[in-house]
């Protein structure tokens, strides 16, 4: 790829032209790096590098056209008109067409969304299928079972849970004081969708195991599929005991599938158990953390107000008035105490 | 007829009657210096008083004010996009969600804030996804168009306020506001989807609607939990 575009040369200035070289070396060599280790054997990562390439050798063709008929133009000029102010403007032209095209490299790179664009590229009925399939463990495990690399998925689950996450917090009358619900709410959910599939991701490279990136985003996405179920039933039926059926029977049957999965592109007895571990771990431990970080306060409001006995865990809301009462003895002893000092 | 007198024709022979006058300098440059000033003095709005720009940029927002509230099929609100009116919706809506929970004095602030920030980044968000869905519709109509279709909600909001005010009992006050909240949720997604859908490809008209379903209802059910401390 580079070494086609180092070879191009459109320095007819006398000064020497900038160096093109340097502007268009790199443009697709990250593409090339992230698709190096591609075992899938799904088609989304090729299709997506070589769209990339694709348009980015037309954009270079056609830049390419462009500076050389500009080029070949000024080169005459400059022969019939000498210095007659045309080489002042010439600099300004090109310095002006380089820090554009460098812009334009560069937005095209960081900016493009492209890039993504072969990962969205679902019908809602596959969609749907993938939903249900995760709460359906498998049986072969004898050989790699595909898993599907997209992201559109995942990434409504992700805001679903955000959002039912956000029920469950006003409803407890959960006071968050430095930062919003919001954002905790965002900053929970997006941090262990990310963060729990590099972590694992990691663990597969330790592990040998034959999974990329996308593909370990998209199998944890849907796996909160199930938290998204079990939170949303319980943020409204509060029942302890149906909390915790839920928990082990939907939560089980995700993790069991994820646990498959992982299990078919791994060998050996070690890294598989690690590998496995630690994602039943972290996966039914969210769902428990999830549940149990904004529940407490309807339960413990739901109790006070049913019987005499207080529980034993109290929160801030509940202690407000008793602290300002204490607050207000307290300013008024010293008040008092600086009025008998004076 | 006329197409066998053309081919009979030598090739270059209408290149004869274009004519080029002397103060045009034929350097490459394709537009004529006389044109190009006439057409800025006809597009230009530098010079008239303010007044005039104001008065005009509020009735293109009533305007879209207009189409929202009726949602039929037309492309005003695509066509000549702005954001003025989402932000002035914004703004409203914040205010008049701030105060509404116990610690007021701490949740001030950031009450803004969230709705601010929830609103702005759920419509980059929900625009995202339907170019990555593959959407003819360009980054900042979609962005109006969601602003401008929160003004049910907004309006909604408002009404909140009186139920709350006029009426005492609880549970006849959450009764009338929940439906009030559903139907402005239902008129909000039905009027954005009115819009944003036709530049769809038709068989994935459901993965575009259901993210912009989710922000409605969280906005919505922002509206519907907002409780004025006393």
């Amino acid at each position: 790829m580079s070494a086609s575009e180092g070879n191009k040369n459109t320095n007819t200035e006398p000064w020497g032209g900038f160096d093109d070289n340097l502007i268009q070396g790199t443009g697709s060599a990250v593409i090339d790096m992230e698709n190096m280790d591609d075992t899938s054997g799904s088609s989304f990562e090729d299709m997506g590098e070589m769209h990339q390439r694709m348009k980015e050798e037309e954009e270079v063709a056609q830049e390419a056209e462009a500076t050389e008929e500009d080029t070949g133009e000024d080169g005459e000029f400059l022969g019939m008109k000498g210095l007659k102010g045309q080489l002042g403007r010439q600099v300004a032209d090109e310095v002006w067409r380089a820090g554009k095209r460098q812009a334009s490299k560069a937005f095209n790179l960081y900016a493009n969304i492209d890039i993504l664009r072969p990962y969205f590229d679902v019908e809602p009925i596959q969609v749907r299928n993938r939903l249900i399939e995760s709460l359906i463990p498998i049986r072969m495990i004898n050989f790699p079972q595909k898993v599907a690399g997209e992201l559109y998925g995942p990434m409504m689950l992700v805001f679903t849970l955000v959002a039912i996450l956000l029920h469950g917090m006003k409803t407890s009358g959960t006071v968050i004081r430095e930062g919003t619900l919001m954002g905790t709410a965002i900053g929970t959910c997006f941090g262990y969708w990310l963060g729990v599939s590099a972590f694992i991701y990691f663990l597969a490279y330790l592990c040998n195991a034959q999974i990329t990136m996308l593909q370990m985003l998209s199998l944890l996405g849907y796996g909160l599929f199930s938290h998204c179920v079990v939170l949303f039933v319980t943020y409204s039926v509060h029942f302890h005991s149906l909390f915790y059926l839920l928990w082990l029977i939907i939560g089980g049957l995700s993790t069991l599938r994820m646990v498959a999965v992982l299990i078919s592109r791994t060998v050996g007895h070690t890294p598989r158990l690690i590998l496995c571990g630690s994602l039943a771990a972290l996966h039914m431990l969210f769902l428990l953390y999830l549940h149990f970080a904004y529940h407490k306060i309807v339960e413990g409001i739901l109790d006070t107000l049913e019987g005499p006995n207080f529980p034993p865990i109290q929160r801030v809301a509940r202690d407000l008035p008793d602290i300002v009462a204490v607050m207000n003895a307290t300013v008024k002893g010293l008040a008092a105490g600086a009025m008998h000092t004076q | 007829m006329a197409e066998v007198d053309e081919a009979n024709k030598p090739l270059f022979a209408g290149l004869s009657d274009v004519s080029i006058s002397e103060d045009i300098p034929v350097e490459g440059d394709i537009t004529v210096p006389m044109a190009s000033s006439s057409a800025d003095d006809e597009f230009s709005t530098l010079d008239e008083p303010v007044k005039d720009t104001i008065l005009r940029d509020l009735k293109a927002v009533g305007n879209k004010f207009v189409h929202v509230m009726y949602p039929k099929k037309s492309s005003a609100l695509l066509r000549d996009w702005d954001l003025w009116g989402p932000l002035l919706l914004c703004v409203t809506l914040a205010l008049l969600l701030q105060g509404g929970s116990a610690d007021s004095k701490e949740d001030g602030g950031p009450q803004f804030a969230e709705v601010f920030v929830i609103i702005w980044f759920g419509s980059v968000i929900i625009t995202l996804n339907s170019k990555l869905l593959g959407g003819t519709i360009s980054f900042f109509q979609s962005l109006c168009v969601l602003g401008y279709c929160i003004l049910p909600l907004t309006v909604a909001m408002l009404v909140c306020r009186l139920v709350l005010l006029l009426v005492s009992a609880a549970t006849a006050s959450f009764v009338v506001r929940l439906v009030i909240v559903t139907a402005s949720f239902g008129w909000s997604t039905f009027a954005s989807t009115a819009f944003l859908a036709d530049s769809q490809p038709p068989n994935r008209k459901a993965l575009v609607v259901y993210p912009v379903f989710l922000f409605y209802f969280v906005i919505g059910w922002m509206i519907l939990t907002f409780s004025p401390s006393s």
